[in-house]
């Protein structure tokens, strides 16, 4: 479904803020896979994302989405086969603008000149109520009035509506309390599994690295250093993934919140 | 004074009020909506003004209207083109075209300055003739203004909810959103700034026309006027759909110029019109920021708890 080969990209060349944050990575997904990221800071992780998204072009390499080239397609010409969540539940989403309005963007299809149908509200309203967060009451409301979770799991819901072929979830649960974090990853279970959305996850949580998905990356200095899925992954425990990760990248995993979360959990 | 005069005063002030709330439509949809600062406005009305008056006088009193738009559109189409694809700031992209835009109104009427419509067939003369010796003789310019601004309410209250219109608002609202529901904000940008100044356009085209001439001084301060009239609306209705928003712009527009015009009964000079303006503007925008500001400035000069104010 992706196939990344061999991208790399280096910000501020030639200065003292040089910074390789891809180099030379190479990366395949299978149609149907749920990959989850770790690594630590400024391993490359949102990087990756972007440039999948067409942020920037990578300075070599190829991206191929569904047997297409797409490294020099423009990022909203990209959109319409990648979906994506960010950690900020603001940039999801317009604010002035109500539920209804917002849902009716990103479904999608009819024409420039094309209106928000009833069947359209019928259908909104359907898929508002599974996420159980009475939602489907207040699609006349602007969505600045929502809770971050909810503005979250709106933009999940705006980003699958129309299934996209890949999904890219950067921490989109970072920034919520860890109830509504917890629902969030819920619905973003049931949403990949009923669509069988091909998903990139990046998260911090390294259970839920192993408890989510089918397959296992972890990122350091703009490489994949570990990629693990199938038989070998059954059964590994958080303490396997940072020693095989101190193996992969030769140190220790520096990133702060994965090692807070760790902190917290005992 | 009398009622007559009072009357006579609403009526100027709702002429002028109406016309020019067409300018304040085209900031809703720019300023408020596109989240642009469109500075080519002042010379945008003014393009309107001169080419309505140009078409008029060439014997087409009715063509001059959508002449006027198209030639806004095209300017809009340019002011866009320099922001989106040419890496202009949008500010700057406006002061361009601006200042283009003196050079080609006077090439438009042929090299002067003034545009003289006293004997030339508009559409307010022809709505006169259409009136005479019925009830509403005499009111042709508040009735040819209501009709076009109630036209324009109505396309963009239909409009901004197609998606194309829902599009154009998450623009200004969140691009990277727009981006992410692949539309091009470059589109939607580009069709906005068109849409707005055929509005500038055709107002100027009107204003023109109901005061018989055209100069090249017609739309200069306009862009300040037309942000006063839009703050002050978004004060009466600023809340709510697209078309009671609309409504309220209008108002705006009628409640600054009947303001001016009773403050010109109280010997106000005519030429404080500009400066009355920008000050309801700098009032408007700065008031809510400096009220947000205002428990620090308290805190400094030490009258923290005196004023209550939080």
């Amino acid at each position: 479904m992706l196939k990344i080969t061999n991208i790399s990209k280096t910000f501020n060349p030639g200065t003292v803020n040089e910074k390789t944050a891809l180099s030379n990575l190479s990366l395949h997904l299978n149609t149907g896979d749920f990959a989850t990221i770790i690594g630590s800071n400024g391993a490359g992780k949102s990087t990756l994302f972007n440039a999948i998204c067409g942020d920037f072009l990578t300075d070599n390499g190829k991206i191929e989405l569904a047997g297409k080239d797409i490294t020099f397609q423009p990022s909203h010409a990209r959109a319409r086969s990648v979906g994506r969540l960010f950690q900020d539940p603001m940039r999801g989403s317009a604010p002035g603008m109500s539920i209804e309005e917002n849902l009716a963007l990103a479904a999608g299809h009819g024409g420039w000149f094309s209106r928000i149908s009833r069947a359209d509200k019928q259908r909104f309203r359907e898929q508002l109520s599974l996420l159980n967060m009475g939602l489907e009451d207040r699609m006349k409301q602007p969505v600045g009035l929502l809770s971050g979770g909810q503005r979250q799991a709106l933009t999940l819901l705006m980003a699958t509506m129309d299934p996209p072929k890949l999904l890219l979830l950067d921490e989109h649960t970072a920034a919520l309390d860890p109830a509504t974090a917890e629902k969030v990853l819920q619905i973003t279970r049931d949403v990949v599994e009923k669509h069988h959305i091909t998903t990139l996850m990046v998260t911090h949580n390294m259970q839920n690295a192993l408890d989510l998905g089918n397959r296992t990356l972890m990122m350091d200095s703009g490489h994949i250093v570990l990629d693990i899925q199938g038989r070998e992954r059954e059964g590994l425990t958080v303490k396997d993934l940072l020693e095989r990760f101190q193996v992969g990248a030769g140190k220790t995993l520096d990133n702060d919140r994965i090692l807070l979360s760790e902190f917290e959990e005992k | 004074m009398s009622l007559t005069t009072a009357l006579s005063l609403g009526q100027t002030a709702l002429e002028l009020g109406l016309i020019c709330s067409l300018t304040v439509l085209a900031l809703f949809l720019s300023y408020s909506m596109l989240n642009v600062c469109d500075l080519s406005t002042d010379g945008c009305f003014t393009l309107g003004a001169s080419v309505g008056a140009v078409v008029a006088i060439a014997g087409h009193p009715f063509l001059s209207l959508p002449a006027a738009m198209l030639a806004g559109v095209l300017s809009g189409f340019v002011t866009a083109l320099l922001q989106t694809r040419m890496g202009i700031d949008s500010l700057l992209a406006g002061i361009i075209v601006n200042t283009g835009l003196y050079s080609v109104n006077i090439g438009i009427m042929g090299g002067s300055s003034l545009l003289n419509l006293n004997r030339t067939d508009t559409v307010y003369t022809f709505v006169k003739d259409l009136l005479k010796d019925t009830p509403l003789q005499g009111k042709q310019t508040l009735i040819v203004s209501f009709i076009a601004v109630a036209l324009i309410i109505l396309f963009l209250t239909l409009f901004l909810n197609t998606r194309l219109g829902l599009a154009i608002r998450a623009t200004g609202n969140n691009p990277d959103m727009v981006r992410s529901s692949s539309i091009n904000p470059i589109f939607t940008t580009t069709v906005g700034l068109c849409v707005a100044n055929a509005f500038t356009g055709l107002s100027g085209c009107l204003l023109a026309q109901s005061q018989k001439s055209a100069d090249i001084n017609i739309g200069t301060g306009m862009v300040t006027i037309a942000l006063a009239s839009l703050l002050i609306g978004g004060t009466f209705l600023g809340k709510g759909g697209i078309c009671r928003r609309a409504i309220g712009v209008v108002i705006g527009s009628f409640v600054f110029r009947l303001v001016y015009t009773i403050a010109l009964r109280f010997n106000m000079p005519a030429f404080m019109l500009k400066l009355v303006s920008s000050i309801i503007v700098i009032i408007a925008i700065s008031g809510p920021y400096l009220k947000k500001q205002w428990p620090m400035i308290c805190r400094r000069f030490g009258w923290a708890q005196k004023g209550g104010i939080r």
